[in-house]
């Protein structure tokens, strides 16, 4: 059962309803999503390079200002902070990755001698709430950031570098957000009626969402971030 | 449509290479955070490409491994790379044209 699912992953179509293409449109739609999503943030990413270095007044992302009155306005982006909420991401694609391993090995026999990571390996609600935890918390980082770089002077209309930043990152909070939402309906229903290889497309789709949303922040933390 | 004749067969990774992709992904990360403090590295020539190749580096990993498109049908393949190429070429476009970039 569990090696059919696991074959099903492969090629897209663990249930089996007739397509003109032999794959599950489901699993089509998440990827034409994906694409489109590409495209997003792409304008939003293309917006915020164009618009760098080109503000009138600070706070800068990189480097110190002083405005007319005197007033120092240090380099706002907080590196540390943020390599922190990166690694977080990091690792909930780690964790989303053996929430689906989990579900599609739900049903197969434990070996009598499995230690505790073979047993762990086993749990999709481990997984799934790990995930759920560990994009919340990212969703804390980003929360922190924001009300930071508000308290030292840099709102969504201060300057360009503002308006485009709060833009391109809130845009991808929001995503995490649906993310972290999509990630604890599964795991309510896990709790409820128990996810097993048949819900492994269900899961599959959450988790391709799940990734891409990561790797749009792999995007975000080197342009933004770590190139000055 | 015979499906997935030329996919590898069921090959899938297991959760020991999740775990080994997940410790790529952090010291790729920690050598591009370390390279951020480094006055002399950020100074270099080198720097923003090498960033730009390291940041595509762990694209390509979690794309390949975590999502699973190493081992996916071609459809799936075409449907991500298309817009990914498309996108990436309206930005490249576009800081050419805002000459925020130049040959």
């Amino acid at each position: 059962m569990a090696s059919h699912a696991i074959a099903g992953h492969d090629d897209g179509h663990a249930h089996t309803h007739h397509t003109t293409t032999g794959l599950d449109n489901r699993k089509i739609a998440i990827w034409a999503f994906i694409g489109s999503e590409c495209m997003l943030f792409a304008s939003l990413i293309s917006t915020y390079l164009i618009y760098k270095g080109k503000s009138l007044v600070g706070p800068y992302p990189h480097t110190e200002y002083t405005d007319a009155s005197g007033k120092v306005f240090p380099a706002i982006l907080d590196i540390p902070v943020t390599s922190a909420s990166t690694f977080v991401l990091l690792m909930s694609s780690l964790a989303m990755v053996l929430a689906l391993q989990a579900v599609q090995l739900k049903g197969t026999p434990l070996p009598a001698n499995a230690g505790w990571w073979t047993r762990a390996q086993r749990s999709s609600q481990l997984w799934l709430g790990m995930t759920a935890l560990l994009g919340a918390s990212f969703l804390g980082f980003q929360a922190y950031e924001f009300t930071a770089f508000v308290r030292e002077g840099l709102t969504i209309k201060t300057n360009l570098f503002g308006s485009t930043f709060f833009t391109l990152t809130g845009f991808h909070g929001a995503h995490v957000t649906v993310g972290v939402l999509w990630l604890m309906s599964l795991l309510w229903i896990d709790r409820t009626r128990g996810l097993g290889p048949q819900d492994e497309l269900v899961v599959d789709i959450a988790a391709l969402y799940w990734h891409f949303v990561d790797v749009v922040w792999i995007v975000i933390f080197t342009l933004i971030y770590l190139i000055q | 449509m015979s499906h997935d004749s030329k996919s590898p067969a069921h090959a899938h990774p297991t959760g020991a290479t999740y775990l080994k992709v997940a410790v790529i992904l952090t010291i790729i990360t920690i050598v591009e955070v370390w390279a951020y403090y480094i006055p002399a590295l950020v100074a270099s020539p080198l720097f923003n490409p090498s960033l730009i190749l390291m940041s595509a580096a762990k694209f390509a990993i979690v794309v390949l491994f975590y999502m699973h498109l190493k081992y996916d049908h071609k459809l799936f393949k075409a449907l991500f790379t298309g817009p990914l190429i498309i996108a990436g070429a309206t930005i490249l476009a576009l800081l050419f044209l805002f000459a925020k970039i130049s040959l």
